[in-house]
């Protein structure tokens, strides 16, 4: 047998090692002119390093696209460096937080802290004592309320959007996504305004997960209506075929196939409003002492923990701050990364 | 009664009917006669809606005006509440800057006036948007036409977890990590740049200032700003990229003649919804911003203004008068960000469309 010659394949368009040369020469020329412009003058440190390195790379890059061909491509090549390092600058944030967070959080974080409360504990105690289980449940009680008023509300109106495609549709939807832009503390301002001033009640945990319920309607409606959009018209039209009347095709077919997308836009609204603190500052009273009754009474969530220590101000507050921040972002990343895991399920709508 | 759709009534075969009488071979009864009298009388066909979808459409527009209903009531308990503020005080809510709430004892007149809080709002989203917007849509733009492939999904996971962070978690770290640094920053622009007043010193106070607050504020609104101009981005006709590319355009120029006329409106409707984002938010501006009732131009000193931290800042202590004013300082604000986002997804749903 003879064997055929298979051609490997290539790719002309792609840079081979010879084209490569000036452009690794030209990268070790940028840095070492920076390490010698950071040597020997006064521009001195890690920020001026940085700033030099990219003031270097925009005029080296430029200058050898500019003489290997003309203007256009040195304007491109600065371009290209400058899109780059945008991009790269958005990792550094998140990475500078996350580190921050465990490195500054994992200190306090003990397993006593999810048994006790503050009730009894002054604010310079050692980290060993108090904890936040009060902040735990209070948090849990407002996700929970707060759930329970905006589904219902937030799943109707993407019904209405999507089924009944009313009148009033095109206006809903644009209220609702001016809705999700409502400054949180106005939310806890009406809540105060409602609940407090013209009802006469109390500070309670009902009270802050009514505040967040407002702030959790938009992103369930809307992330509610993209799903739904999703379902195709020919089960609905099924539907109606086999005799059906919209009640029962929405209940019974539109609903469940929709199932787990609604899910996610249901956690998706609970990861946006857990770690929300300014209305909470508002509505809640931030106790100290676990109070197991969320209709009345003082209490805590752990947003709220985290501002009562980050205000107190001494370093084991601050350290508990910290925990307490810890605690938030495992919380709200949890949720996260559930809807990650809902929606990225394949073969479902 | 019709359904909705059709209605259907399932029915067997029913013993009269005549075919089950000639299947059972009964031969002594006519079985045309007998399907005369029995057979049912014809349906009708009609689109009036059953009574469950009645009540189901019922509720469900009930549902979806809801959103419009909470909207109504918040700025009317808002109004409701500030309006005796809005009346003593007049114009000078907006434009006077003095804040004083008298003693009881005292009897003075109180004096209300948030325009210290609305100047310095505005100057820390302005600050936000100028660090937030060249790196959004640069950003975006990597995304769209740079990024190798495999880079691209843990980006936008990156941005999508950095949309989800509590404020509160950005305002302990704007106070502990990014304020040390960028109070060193501030030193060194106002050391080479102190010659323009807005960077000029009058006292050596760097912390808690409008530029470390636009700081923080620049990297909360990054996520929006980027994810809008990326979706935005997607939309450019594949067709007119290639047109360009075919021409010989570089990838500058194509982004330049193609990309940026499609998206101008979609991305400068992202920076919008993020300035509307940066103007309500309170508790990380709160942690990073010394707010002083004054009208100051320098940006770097520790003093300025942001209403909606002003109103947690007088919250706790405020007596029922001053509580007043508040609410109608929410008011103001609830307006204001209504309105930058009306407008902000007026223009992006504009673009979108098109």
């Amino acid at each position: 047998m003879s064997t055929a010659t298979i051609p490997r394949p290539s790719k002309p368009w792609g840079v081979n090692f010879k084209q490569a040369i000036p452009d690794v020469v030209a990268a070790f020329a940028t840095l070492l002119i920076t390490y010698a412009i950071v040597a020997y003058t006064p521009l001195k440190g890690k920020l001026a390093f940085v700033i030099v390195l990219f003031l270097v790379a925009v005029i080296a890059s430029a200058a050898i696209s500019g003489i290997r061909r003309d203007r256009k491509a040195a304007l491109n090549s600065i371009s290209t460096v400058m899109i780059y390092v945008a991009g790269m600058f958005v990792i550094f944030p998140l990475g500078s937080i996350l580190y921050e967070i465990i490195r500054r959080g994992i200190g306090g974080l003990s397993l006593g802290m999810f048994s006790t409360d503050m009730a009894v504990t002054a604010s310079d105690a050692p980290l060993s004592e108090g904890g936040l289980i009060h902040a735990v449940v209070g948090t849990f009680y407002i996700v929970i309320i707060a759930s329970l008023i905006s589904v219902p509300i937030g799943i109707l109106t993407a019904l209405y959007l999507t089924e009944i495609k009313g009148k009033a549709a095109g206006t809903i939807r644009f209220f609702v996504q001016a809705m999700s832009g409502i400054p949180s503390i106005v939310a806890g301002l009406f809540i105060y305004a409602v609940w407090m001033i013209a009802l006469g009640n109390q500070y309670s945990a009902a009270a802050g997960a009514m505040a967040l319920a407002i702030l959790m309607i938009p992103t369930v409606a809307r992330t509610s209506e993209e799903v739904l959009k999703l379902i195709p018209s020919d089960l609905r039209e099924a539907g109606l075929a086999m005799g059906g009347t919209q009640w029962r095709t929405v209940a019974m077919i539109v609903i469940p196939a929709a199932q787990s997308g609604l899910i996610t836009a249901v956690i998706l609204g609970v990861a946006r409003v857990a770690g929300e603190t300014a209305p909470l500052l508002l509505t809640m009273g931030g106790a100290d002492a676990l109070n197991l009754n969320p209709f009345a009474g003082n209490s805590s969530a752990i947003p709220f923990y985290v501002w009562k220590n980050f205000l107190l101000g001494t370093e084991t507050a601050i350290d508990r701050a910290w925990s307490g921040v810890l605690v938030l972002m495992i919380i709200v990343l949890f949720f996260f990364s559930l809807t990650r895991f809902l929606s990225g399920r394949k073969g479902r709508f | 009664m019709g359904g909705f759709g059709i209605n259907f009534t399932t029915r067997s075969p029913s013993r009269n009917h005549p075919s089950a009488h000639f299947l059972r071979g009964d031969s002594s009864i006519c079985p045309v006669s007998t399907a005369t009298s029995t057979l049912p009388p014809k349906r009708e066909i009609t689109t009036k809606p059953r009574f469950s979808d009645k009540v189901f459409r019922a509720v469900v527009t009930t549902g979806g005006f809801s959103s419009l209903v909470i909207l109504g009531l918040i700025s009317l308990f808002l109004l409701y509440n500030g309006l005796n503020v809005f009346r003593t005080e007049g114009l000078g809510f907006i434009t006077g800057f003095d804040w004083i709430v008298p003693l009881p004892e005292e009897g003075l007149p109180a004096q209300y006036g948030i325009g210290a809080m609305l100047y310095g709002t505005v100057v820390i989203g302005l600050i936000a948007l100028f660090f937030a917007f060249p790196i959004s849509v640069g950003a975006a733009l990597f995304l769209s036409y740079y990024a190798p492939d495999w880079l691209k999904k843990p980006m936008v996971l990156v941005i999508d977890v950095m949309a989800a962070i509590p404020s509160i978690v950005f305002g302990l770290w704007g106070f502990f990590v990014l304020m040390p640094h960028a109070e060193y920053w501030a030193k060194l622009i106002h050391k080479y740049l102190g010659f323009i007043p807005i960077f000029d010193m009058p006292a050596n106070a760097f912390t808690r200032s409008p530029f470390i607050a636009g700081l923080v504020l620049a990297i909360m609104i990054i996520p929006i700003i980027t994810s809008i101009s990326r979706e935005i981005f997607a939309q450019t006709p594949l067709d007119r990229i290639q047109a360009a590319y075919a021409l010989g355009a570089t990838k500058w120029s194509m982004i330049k003649s193609v990309v940026f006329p499609y998206g101008r409106g979609g991305v400068v409707g992202g920076a919008m919804l993020g300035l509307g984002r940066a103007i309500g938010e309170t508790v990380a501006v709160y942690t990073v911003l010394n707010i002083v009732f004054d009208i100051r131009i320098e940006v770097l000193l520790s003093a300025g203004g942001s209403v909606a931290s002003m109103i947690v800042n007088k919250f706790g202590e405020a007596n029922p008068d001053e509580l007043k004013a508040l609410m109608a300082s929410g008011f103001v604000l609830f307006l204001v960000t209504l309105l930058i986002n009306f407008l902000a997804n007026f223009i992006i749903n504009r673009t979108a469309r098109e």
